[in-house]
């Protein structure tokens, strides 16, 4: 399965849904669409993971980059994961000490992400 | 022992198909269930870091992948860019993490310089069972 994008809006944030494979293959779509929100002015958002199979490191790297991105621009940037297979790349690569990870999106949206 | 070999033009699009002979691969080899989707990560990871090794420095030349369906399951990924400096803060967090999900995951893991000084060869194993005790 690839990969496909669909955004909507949550108390106040712009949820970017992701459906199937995070790839070197796909990775570039989500970061091209990452920045894309954060250009056209978005400073609320969350990256919803809990639709995607597979993730490997091209894809945590676009992550951090939507991170650092959001940061810089003053807003704020929250992953939603509630998968253990995907945490446990999280966990093995020590970036859930980096990024801000939730359980739902209602946990993220309520929380405000990461400032 | 089979031994499959599996070369492609270092193109992104190609390494899902190496993730799913890969696991192919694994079960013929008799890995648990349970393992496989460490196998598909392990492969991926090495398969793109091949790839993206030799786009990065506009070659065209093929990533050989090599199966062997033995005790222990063994995948040899080899490319032939040579190393250089990272060009980014994403490119960094990705070989980073490249790394530490394929230490994690392989039981076995070595990176060495390909044989002909130019590139590299990424080896990984794991073993589906105990091996037999010699008589």
């Amino acid at each position: 399965m690839e990969l496909s994008l669909a955004t909507r809006t949550v108390a106040a944030h712009t949820v970017l849904e992701v459906v199937g494979e995070v790839d070197v293959y796909t990775a570039p779509k989500l970061r091209d669409r990452l920045t894309e929100l954060l250009e056209a002015g978005e400073r609320a958002v969350v990256v919803d993971l809990g639709r995607v199979d597979f993730l490997d490191s091209t894809g945590l790297g676009v992550l951090v980059g939507g991170l650092r991105k959001a940061r810089n621009l003053g807003g704020s940037f929250g992953v939603v994961c509630g998968q253990e297979a995907l945490l446990k790349v999280f966990r093995i690569t020590a970036l859930d000490q980096v990024l801000p990870l939730y359980p739902s999106v209602e946990a993220a949206t309520a929380h405000g992400g990461d400032q | 022992m089979a031994t499959v070999r599996l070369e492609f033009s270092p193109e992104p699009a190609h390494v899902r198909t190496a993730r799913l002979v890969g696991v192919a691969m694994a079960r013929k080899a008799k890995l648990p269930e349970e393992r496989l989707d460490e196998v598909r990560l392990a492969i991926g990871e090495a398969c793109g870091r091949a790839v993206t090794r030799t786009l990065r420095h506009g070659l065209r030349t093929p990533v050989v992948v090599e199966m062997r369906d033995d005790n222990p399951y063994t995948v040899l990924v080899t490319d032939s860019a040579p190393d250089d400096t990272l060009a980014d803060m994403e490119d960094e967090v990705t070989v980073e993490a490249s790394l530490a999900i394929l230490s994690s995951l392989a039981e076995e893991l070595q990176v060495t310089p390909a044989e002909n000084g130019t590139g590299s060869v990424v080896r990984m194993s794991w073993t589906p069972r105990q091996r037999r005790s010699p008589r």
